[in-house]
């Protein structure tokens, strides 16, 4: 075989090119940052979630409201104190004094008004975060399994996370909007009526600043969000390095990353330099406007007062609300951009509330009991996930109390499907599944989940000790039970080899124990769950023979007096089965036990006599030449 | 303990902080850091800032004049309103009043806009300090992070790393300009506008100033009080976005349990907790700024009453009156920055302390002073009398005594029980470890005397757990070789019998796999890796473990699409299938460390020892050799 000759591995060739296969970190950014500015159905329903507090809203309003109030009128005290205490020639103590206390009164009121505002803004919108929060989660326990399948967890996490957090901005920031728009139009009236004409020319600017502001803003948006995206572009390629590390060593990768980096880092730091140049360019824009209406101020409204034709503390009072005219509107500025993120979050969290739940509780629906018989039954069932491809084919069978039915069948046979249905994850599109002689849609969910316990290929384990890991949410069982679960299914002895036994913390997914261990774990949480049936999808993947031999050991004690159901791959386990369902295409097939299947000469006697340890072992081609396709059932 | 995840939030990409926030331990004896240690590693930063020199000149001398130009604003107000009052008369006087009236306002024009441009430079230059140090910093820890040899990866949760990454990083930048720039900005104004108030009326001047020692102390304790809170609330938010992420990941558990209800209680409780405090830092917040507000406007009113009385009496003019309340809305800010200033210091040493930490930290595995290139002639691997013991737990070792050798042609099989150091083996030849005693050779070299590079080229490992980049299939086929041509990807992935599974995905190798992409499951992973490990061409390659979770009807055929390659170079089959290493030449059973039995699988059967039993153990029990395990012998 002739390879192309390459050239050596060398990390960026001497013309400065970059290896053509060569990336770091993923360049794919997730989502849209900003919506429309206002959605009224969004608003709506984030509204849902404010109404509880609408009485604290009201009084947070109302203080937004007196603060306003007392803001604009501390200069106006201060006006009247300079014309009519001070700077009048028939000097005044007493109104310098009335004018003093009106402003002690002005301040106290304005203190009480913030912090009550404050307080209440702050509150409400962490309490509707948290509700928002909660409203979404408790909505996606009971979501159908077909979306949780299809959804990233990443992604319902940052709608849990990202897009809720916007929502609090968002509520916090509307208020601060009447604050805002109150102080605006309360500066520009109260500068009219002292002085209508110089209210005019100082104002001239601000139409000005208006203009400025709405050509600056969307190209400075533009700039902010590069220098936000190359951020996580940048973050990620990190993030990925590290995660990543024992593959970039071992594949000598190091230096190509690092030039790779390097081109990231310097983007990153390119697109924060613009994006810091366009946030600057403003400060000088509106100190020159505060300088020009100040100037204004100084020279029409200086010379009228020296005519006599203005009072001196009018003047004072236009230099004080010039100086704080051009924060409502910068701040307003700002929040269009956050009104335009809130949109954008808002529709996405509605999305996920309003993803239907198909699956609920009949009205006068059952709850099945522990004394029930704990058997399972299939009748004449069909189920697709898409009802127009059937998984299941008419199935009809029924497990008898303490019965051990052994499900065996190529990958996409239905197995899984089937198994779901029992513990009713789906609805079938025709015929009954019966547990206890009930169909599962007359039985509460809670009910029908306690009598049947799962144990999923997949062992799935939580943050936390070893024992809560057992007992899970089981809380009423003792450490006994615990110990007594593990002693059954022989973990007791490698729990007791961790460092702190069964108080042993695990780490992410229990990443420090091995997959064998792991499925032995959540052997002992179905054995506390104690349930009447048990439903076990058996681990294809390939355990260690020292911890498969104690594994099969665990399963005949945890099948002890129990109905079981179990999805197998391994020989050894079907054999011990009492029953053995065949399952093909989404049809029963054959149904018996080994030996009269074998007898049969059928699929399984063929499977079995290919002599693989596994049924998963089985290559393709010998599967396929052992099971009748599709065309001739 | 909640020192990890710190910073201004905002910056940083959420999926990073999410991974952050999923960690609670840290290298934890940077967090013992003093008060010394501390006060070094701000010195370190501002030290870090000078290699900007210009930049930083820019911003300092504009932070300088910015400041010096605002405090102007208050009294060219004050000498107006003066003018207005002084000539009181129409006529000559008045035109003279009136020019002078103009002049000021020409002034203040160009004092505010002068202003203007310094602080747009100011915050400009301050700004790109921090940038080009967190791009320098970037890539400092990059570097490092790639180098850090994989006992210190072991020891370290990649959340801490990240953490470190990305927010520590973040808290250093920001130190120039939210510590360094404004502990100028903020000492020019406070204390030239101070001077400026008591020189002009001492009396007026202490009382316009009685607001900045309480705003001051106030706004510095808030602040460090917040960031307490702030790092605690971190902390339990960590704990509610594990709880969430940990029931969605696990929501077939869930469900199959039935335990919603259970779910939704740790949700309340994780919840509330966060919720808790959340109102706690909203209350801290609102109740000091209100006061500080409260202060300064009764300042601002007793200066109005004494200043008012004081001109009645004739002693002070309206305009000084003007001036001094101005003055006072312009200190109001800067009084109260100086708890944001004392954060940010609080915030780059601790931050910093890490940072350094990390990047200070020595590489274990690294070139020898006089390394060289590894020369492959023969192809000789030789394991002399190696010993190996995990450096946090340096007491216990992992493997003894341990000699073998191969050439190339060879395959060596490794079986053992699990934890018998099989895969520390692996680990060895590659130096992801240095070992401990004896030493590893390669055509009679001693692997710690050759480069890393050459090394690494050399030998490659199957990993157990093929990590995924995210981008095509293609790509992360090519990872170790970016070059490579299409020609050459598509055979190493029709060896790892990887090729049909492609091209059956709607964008063939285009598809992107990994975090982001299209996932894969187990098996499919491990042949990825055997594809991507063919790529490398080594002279030394070794399977650890990295067929587990493929069938045994697909590893049988990649084990003779195996044979092709395995001619040019030693083959290593770490392994507790028996099915995949019973073809070795040689197979090595290791339990604790040790080598207890070597031979062939038929001498090892007939030997009848441990090999023996596992081998029944796998063989079902009463039936002979299954057929696919007696094909592959055969072949």
């Amino acid at each position: 075989m002739t390879e192309e000759i390459e050239t050596e591995r060398n990390d960026v060739r001497e013309d400065g090119r970059r290896p053509p296969r060569a990336v770091v970190g993923s360049h794919r950014i997730e989502e849209e940052m900003f919506g429309k500015v206002f959605d009224g159905n969004i608003v709506g329903r984030i509204w849902t979630f404010v109404r509880p507090y609408k009485a604290q809203m009201l009084i947070a309003v109302f203080a937004v409201l007196t603060f306003t109030a007392t803001q604009l009128m501390i200069p106006l005290i201060i006006r009247y104190a300079i014309d009519h205490g001070i700077a009048t020639d028939g000097a005044n103590n007493a109104v310098l004094l009335h004018s003093i206390i009106a402003f002690a009164i002005a301040i106290l009121i304005n203190f009480a008004a913030s912090y009550v505002q404050e307080t209440i803004v702050g509150r409400v919108a962490e309490d509707v975060l948290f509700d928002i929060r909660r409203a979404m989660f408790s909505h996606l326990q009971r979501v159908s399994l077909s979306f949780m399948d299809k959804t990233e967890v990443g992604r319902l996490m940052s709608r849990l996370q990202g897009d809720v957090n916007s929502m609090q901005e968002f509520l916090e920031t509307s208020v601060l909007s009447v604050g805002d728009i109150t102080l605006l139009f309360g500066i520009v009236g109260v500068m009219l009526y002292l002085d209508f004409r110089l209210g005019l020319m100082t104002l001239a600017v601000l139409p000005v600043l208006f203009i400025v502001r709405i050509y600056w803003l969307p190209r400075a948006r533009v700039a902010f969000v590069a220098a936000h995206e190359t951020n996580s572009v940048t973050n990620g390629a990190l993030a990925e390095a590290i995660h990543g590390v024992r593959a970039v060593q071992s594949m000598d990768r190091q230096s190509i990353n690092f030039t790779l980096y390097d081109d990231k880092a310097h983007a990153n730091l390119k697109a924060h330099l613009t994006a810091a140049k366009y946030a600057q360019v403003m400060v000088p824009i509106v100190d020159s406007l505060t300088g020009v209406a100040m100037a204004l101020v100084i020279v029409v409204g200086g010379s009228r007062v020296l005519n006599q034709e203005l009072d001196v503390g009018v003047m004072v009072a236009f230099l004080f609300y010039i100086q704080r005219f051009f924060d409502p509107i910068r701040s307003l500025t700002l929040q269009y951009s956050v009104m335009q993120r809130a949109m954008a979050s808002g529709q996405r969290l509605t999305e996920v509330l309003d993803v239907p739940v198909d699956i609920t509780d009949a009205p006068n629906a059952r709850s099945l009991t522990a004394d029930m018989d704990g058997s399972v039954e299939f009748r004449d069932v069909v189920f697709g996930y898409d009802p127009k491809h059937p998984v299941l084919k008419n199935i009809s069978f029924k497990v008898k109390p303490g019965e051990t039915v052994a499900l065996v069948g190529p990958t996409g046979s239905g197995k899984s499907s089937a198994m779901a249905l029992v513990h009713r994850f789906y609805d079938t599109q025709h015929g009954q599944v019966l547990v206890g002689g009930h169909d599962v849609r007359e039985l509460t969910q809670d009910s029908l989940g306690q009598q049947i316990a799962m144990v999923l290929q997949e062992p799935f384990l939580f943050t936390g000790s070893v024992f809560e890991n057992i007992r899970y949410h089981k809380s009423e069982a003792t450490f006994e039970d615990v110990v007594e679960a593990a002693k059954a299914v022989g973990a007791h002895d490698f729990i007791m080899t961790l460092s702190e036994g069964y108080d042993t913390e695990l780490g992410e997914r229990g990443g420090n124990l091995s997959l064998g261990q792991r499925q032995l774990i959540s052997f002992a949480r179905a054995l506390v769950a104690d349930a009447k049936i048990l439903v076990l999808d058996e681990a294809t993947a390939n355990i260690d023979s020292y911890t498969e031999m104690l594994i099969q050991k665990a399963l005949v004690k945890l099948l002890e007096n129990r109905t079981g159901l179990v999805i197998a791959h391994r020989l050894a386990t079907i054999r011990e089965a009492d029953r053995i369902i065949v399952l093909q295409n989404g049809q029963l097939i054959e149904m018996g036990n080994h030996d009269q299947l074998m007898a049969n000469g059928k699929l399984y006697a063929k499977l079995y006599n290919l002599n693989y340890s596994s049924f998963d072992d089985i290559p393709d081609q010998e599967l396929q030449a052992a099971t009748p396709g599709e065309s001739h059932t | 303990m909640f020192a990890q995840s710190v910073g201004l939030e905002n910056t940083v990409s959420s999926d990073a902080l999410k991974r952050a926030a999923n960690h609670s331990d840290s290298l934890a004896h940077v967090n013992a850091a003093g008060w010394g240690r501390g006060l070094f590693t701000l010195v370190r930063i501002t030290h870090m800032t000078l290699r900007h020199p210009w930049q930083t000149t820019f911003a300092i001398g504009a932070t300088l004049i910015a400041a010096s130009l605002q405090l102007m604003i208050p009294q060219l107000l004050g000498h107006a309103v003066d003018q207005t009052q002084t000539a009181m008369a129409g006529g000559a006087a008045g035109k003279i009043a009136e020019t002078a009236l103009l002049m000021t306002a020409l002034i203040l024009l160009a004092v505010s806009i002068l202003r203007g441009l310094f602080t747009m430079i100011q915050n400009y230059y301050s700004e790109a300090v921090g940038h080009h140090m967190g791009y320098e910093l970037r890539l400092a820890c990059y570097e490092k992070i790639q180098q850090l040899s994989f006992s210190f990866h072991d020891s370290v949760h990649s959340g801490d790393l990240i953490t470190i990454g990305m927010l520590d990083l973040e808290g250093v930048r920001m130190y120039f300009s939210t510590a360094l720039v404004r502990t100028i900005l903020l000492t020019m104004l406070i204390g030239l506008g101070a001077y400026m108030l008591l020189s002009t009326d001492l009396v007026l001047g202490l009382v316009a100033l009685s607001f900045v020692p309480f705003v001051a102390w106030r706004s510095s304790v808030t602040q460090l009080r917040l960031r307490a809170t702030w790092l605690e609330l971190q902390e339990r938010l960590s704990v509610l976005t594990r709880v969430m992420e940990e029931n969605l990941s696990g929501i077939r558990v869930v469900r199959a349990f039935a335990s919603q209800t259970y779910e939704l209680l740790k949700f309340d409780k994780a919840s509330h907790s966060a919720l808790e405090l959340a109102h706690k830092r909203v209350g801290i917040r609102v109740t000091n700024t209100s006061a500080m507000t409260l202060s300064f406007f009764a300042a601002m009113g007793l200066v109005l009453w004494v200043g008012g009385s004081k001109v009645i009496a004739g002693e002070i003019t309206v305009g000084t009156l003007t001036s001094f309340l101005t003055f006072m809305t312009i200190l109001q800010m800067p009084v109260r920055q100086l708890g944001l200033m004392v954060n940010s210091y609080a915030r780059a040493s601790t931050c910093g302390t890490r940072l350094f930490a990390l990047l200070d930290l020595d590489i274990a595995v690294k070139d020898a002073p006089d390394a060289k290139d590894l020369k492959i002639s023969e192809g000789l691997l030789r394991f002399e009398d190696v010993g190996f013991a995990y450096p946090q737990v340096a007491g216990r070792p992992v493997l003894q005594h341990l000699s073998f050798e191969a050439r190339r042609g060879e395959t060596i099989g490794i079986v053992g029980p699990p934890g018998s150091g099989k895969s520390t083996i692996a680990h060895l030849i590659p130096r992801f470890y240095d070992v401990t005693n004896g030493r590893i050779t390669i055509d009679g070299q001693d692997i710690r005397d050759a480069t890393l590079r050459s090394l690494r080229q050399a030998v490659a490992v199957v990993q157990q757990d093929a990590f995924l980049f995210t981008t095509t299939i293609e790509n992360n086929i090519a990872y170790g070789d970016p070059w490579a041509k299409e020609p050459r990807i598509e055979r190493a992935s029709e060896s790892a019998q990887l090729h049909n599974y492609v091209l059956g995905l709607p964008m063939g190798y285009d598809t992107v796999v990994g975090e982001r992409g299209v996932s894969l499951s187990g098996g499919q992973r491990q042949r990825l890796s055997i594809a991507r490990t063919l790529m490398l061409r080594p002279a030394v390659m070794v399977f650890d473990d990295s067929t587990a979770a493929i069938d045994a009807g697909t590893e049988q055929r990649i084990r003779i699409a195996m044979r092709r390659y395995a001619k040019d170079r030693v083959t290593i089959v770490i392994a507790h299938r028996l099915s995949s290493l019973m073809h070795a030449d040689q197979i090595l059973f290791v339990e604790d460390g040790q080598i207890v039995e070597r031979g062939t699988h038929e001498n090892l059967l007939a030997a009848g020892g441990r090999y023996r039993a596992l081998y029944d153990l796998q063989v079902r029990p009463g039936d002979t050799v299954p057929v696919a395990v007696k094909k592959d012998v055969q072949a």
